[in-house]
């Protein structure tokens, strides 16, 4: 019983940190209809800033955590959310009107040139970070076996919660959700109506890369290590939770995420380590053969 | 003599190597209803989307109330208050019928918003106990006078109107008519209407246009029009097919 919740919470932490990317994938692939196979690397990219930004703030003697925290998280989600602009409006828009594989191909080309970046320009070696955020609370214990809740695993899953309320909150009741909304379901009559759907395309991946580099931040918060190469893993493993969930669905995403999560940590619990991949796409391949649209996905159903 | 509020002159438009308009000239004076009629595939709804530059004309110049908009991009356009109800109603259907009426009018004053839903519910009385029941869950019927209030949210200063009459019973088609008319002389609304139902819209327009394979055919007002043989003979005596040959 102990050992189960303690995996569960782990497993609830993971989760948070897929369905935060796995968001950014949703939201594009709902409005422009393709897969950002770059989103990813924009996760990396932001905790790399969050790293650089956290060391900085250090070096310059910002010695409070909340302070530090704070700082951080602005600074991250700004510049990674430019990342986002940049890679959308000189890999992705140019091509929005070309053959559909075009603005893929783009994606994965974008997706490398960001892992080359990062890694000739921060080295290929894993960074670790000092424990910033450090102290656990016990829960319960039994024979020996204690299951601890660490305060990182607290404002992780605070964070996200906090992130997607607001965020399905922005959707939901705003101009600008409405407006993303109407996007998604119609590019070219929102046009017609006055939306500039340029910018709607812009602020979709400003939003999700902001989101990214939060789960980036709470990645290296959590695991205290980063390198070049999690953008990759990460980024597969949020996709596939956007697709479990039903694509282009928000609480998809995040269900789907949170899936995902607790799916890999409960399988390396209770079976084998080595296979908890395997067992999250065969999840996967399952759900998509009986729910080809995913968990939360809507059919298309149209009137004429 | 004045300016038209929208003036086309010798819009060619493509689909790829397929010239889709091969040379339009066509007027909407301020006030007026005018109505492009034409057989399936004849241009209608190109020309309707090439006015708000998608496609964009690759010849030829669009002016509305004398400002090139040829060039300009879509969302541009709207802000000038065009607004256009258009080929196959394009209603938002997973949002409610009163989300679609606040995305008609985003170019739209907000001050006047709560006023113009009640005023497009005074024309379509049905919409307002629909209002937070989702697009797609309408009727055919619904959906078109709510892509017709939709549009009638910025208050436009032109209204294209794309074949409001398919797919509707008469009698609904006959009531849209009623409306457009209404609107047109009490509000003085200028109409831009595209029709299959030729009778119908010839009867309703100050004046007709015919449109075959691309290229206008003939125009004149509408009870010339309907007066004209050629006329009568493709588009109101159940002859389409010569439509075609046209």
């Amino acid at each position: 019983m102990e050992y189960f919740v303690q995996q569960l919470i782990i497993g609830i932490t993971l989760g948070s940190i897929y369905g935060l990317i796995a968001i950014g994938y949703t939201m594009v692939y709902g409005i422009i209809g393709m897969i950002n196979f770059a989103h990813g690397d924009v996760f990396m990219v932001g905790g790399f800033i969050a790293l650089i930004a956290f060391l900085a703030l250090l070096a310059i003697g910002v010695t409070s955590i909340p302070i530090a925290l704070f700082l951080v998280l602005l600074i991250a989600m700004a510049l990674t959310a430019l990342y986002g602009w940049t890679v959308e409006r000189f890999a992705y828009r140019p091509l929005r009107h070309s053959y559909r594989l075009a603005p893929l191909i783009s994606a994965i080309g974008m997706s490398i040139i960001l892992q080359n970046y990062v890694q000739i320009a921060q080295g290929a070696r894993v960074k670790p970070l000092p424990p910033i955020v450090t102290g656990s609370h016990t829960l319960m214990s039994s024979d020996g076996f204690d299951v601890e809740l660490s305060n990182i695993q607290i404002i992780v899953v605070l964070t996200t919660v906090a992130l997607m309320v607001s965020f399905s909150w922005l959707v939901a009741k705003t101009r600008l959700g409405r407006d993303m909304r109407a996007c998604e379901q119609d590019l070219k009559m929102a046009s017609l109506l006055g939306v500039n759907i340029d910018r709607t395309i812009s602020l979709t991946f400003v939003i999700g890369a902001a989101l990214a580099s939060v789960a980036g931040i709470m990645y290296l918060l959590y695991y205290g290590v980063i390198d070049f190469y999690i953008g990759f893993v990460a980024g597969v493993k949020a996709f596939t939770a956007a697709v479990l969930g039903g694509i282009g669905s928000l609480p998809g995403a995040m269900l789907g995420g949170l899936l995902i999560g607790l799916i890999e940590t409960f399988w390396s619990a209770y079976f084998s380590i080595e296979y908890k991949d395997v067992a999250a796409f065969s999840i996967l391949i399952v759900v998509l053969i009986f729910l080809p649209t995913g968990i939360l996905g809507r059919p298309e159903v149209e009137k004429v | 003599m004045t300016e038209p509020l929208l003036s086309i002159r010798g819009v060619e438009t493509f689909y790829g190597n397929i010239m889709a308009l091969k040379g339009i000239d066509l007027n909407v004076n301020e006030g007026e209803i005018v109505t492009l009629i034409g057989a399936n595939g004849s241009g209608k709804s190109t020309l309707m989307m090439t006015i708000f530059g998608n496609p964009r004309a690759s010849k030829g110049a669009i002016t509305f109330d004398g400002r090139d908009i040829t060039q300009m991009p879509s969302h541009e356009i709207a802000r000038l208050h065009i607004a256009q109800s258009p080929e196959g109603r394009r209603i938002f259907p997973h949002m409610t019928v009163l989300e679609n009426l606040q995305m008609g009018a985003t170019v739209a004053d907000p001050t006047h918003f709560d006023e113009d839903v009640k005023r497009v519910c005074t024309l379509f009385p049905l919409l307002e106990q629909r209002m937070r029941q989702r697009g797609g869950t309408l009727s055919g019927g619904e959906q078109q006078m709510l892509a017709i209030a939709r549009a009638l949210m910025s208050r436009p200063r032109l209204l294209l109107l794309d074949e409001p009459s398919l797919g509707l019973a008469p009698m609904l088609a006959q009531q849209i008519f009623r409306t457009i008319r209404e609107l047109n002389v009490r509000d003085r609304l200028t109409v831009f209407l595209v029709e299959q139902n030729a009778f119908h819209a010839l009867k309703l327009a100050h004046r007709g246009y015919v449109i075959v394979n691309g290229e206008i055919t003939l125009s004149g007002t509408g009870h010339e029009l309907l007066a004209r043989p050629e006329v009568r003979a493709a588009y109101l005596d159940g002859g389409r097919r010569e439509a075609h040959g046209a």
